[in-house]
């Protein structure tokens, strides 16, 4: 009886041990963005237009231990005069569900090309900076961010 | 009712680039997060942001759920006269807020 009970025990911790992995199977979606998706947003936004490397400086910690609040400040090097300043900064990332972090439009009443905020990481990846000058020009700058605490796909408990 | 925090100096002098800060309290909700008994949660995040300086648009953003709960953005603007600077924030939901911040240029 006592044997009996057991097994019982046991197979009913099997079972509830299947429903878990089942159940987390499910969990799994293909919501993140890979390099490729990060490349068609950048695309769908210059469109044929080349990007150069420069001009542009992403401020971002290279590791962070909780990616559910990374400080991220884009400081543009240009003179923000009416007739040549930064029209808006673009952020990518490659690897949150996601490729879009945020877009800032700015003017010549800017004053200066610098903006600030704090995004989710919910992997370790490459942000990208992109920023679109009134002669329409395209510039850009990366940087790796190493993340140990993933955001954006947490569950609550 | 959210609340919203707003750092534009009081005081300029005209011509000078002054730093403006904003932070709104805001659950931006991924939209990609599951509940405990696996039900999604639906997308809540504030979509945009826009400053008015005296009824002229000086700044705006489009923000993504890739940004941090209780939004944070700062920016820059010229001083350019003494008057109001206007904060609106509009999202998912029909989220709606606005802030303002007194300048005096001389």
């Amino acid at each position: 009886m006592s044997l009996h009970r057991t097994g019982a025990t046991r197979r009913e911790i099997l079972l509830t041990g299947a429903a878990g992995i089942g159940a987390a199977l499910i969990m799994i979606e293909p919501a993140a963005a890979t390099p490729e998706t990060m490349q068609r947003a950048i695309r769908q936004l210059v469109g044929e237009a080349p990007i150069k490397k420069g001009k542009v400086t992403l401020d971002v910690p290279a590791l962070v231990e909780n990616g559910n609040s990374v400080a991220l400040t884009i400081d543009v090097a240009s003179a923000m005069t009416a007739k040549d300043y930064v029209k808006a900064i673009h952020v990518f990332n490659e690897k949150n569900p996601l490729p879009n972090v945020i877009s800032a439009h700015l003017g010549p009443r800017s004053g200066r090309a610098k903006i600030s905020t704090r995004f989710r990481l919910a992997d370790t990846q490459t942000i990208v900076a992109i920023a679109e000058l009134s002669d329409g020009t395209f510039w850009s700058a990366s940087a790796d961010v190493i993340v140990t605490l993933q955001a954006c796909l947490e569950n609550l408990d | 009712m959210a609340r919203a925090l707003i750092n534009v100096p009081p005081k300029a002098k005209r011509g000078d680039i002054i730093e403006i800060k904003t932070l709104i309290s805001h659950i931006m909700e991924t939209g990609f997060r599951r509940d405990n008994v696996g039900k999604p949660i639906p997308r809540n995040i504030i979509t945009q942001f826009t400053c008015t300086y005296n009824g002229e648009e000086i700044f705006s953003a489009d923000l993504h759920p890739a940004i941090a709960a209780n939004p944070f953005i700062s920016f820059s603007t010229v001083a350019t006269d003494s008057g109001t600077i206007t904060f609106e924030w509009t999202g998912d939901n029909g989220f709606h807020e606005t802030g303002s911040a007194k300048i005096t240029v001389e």
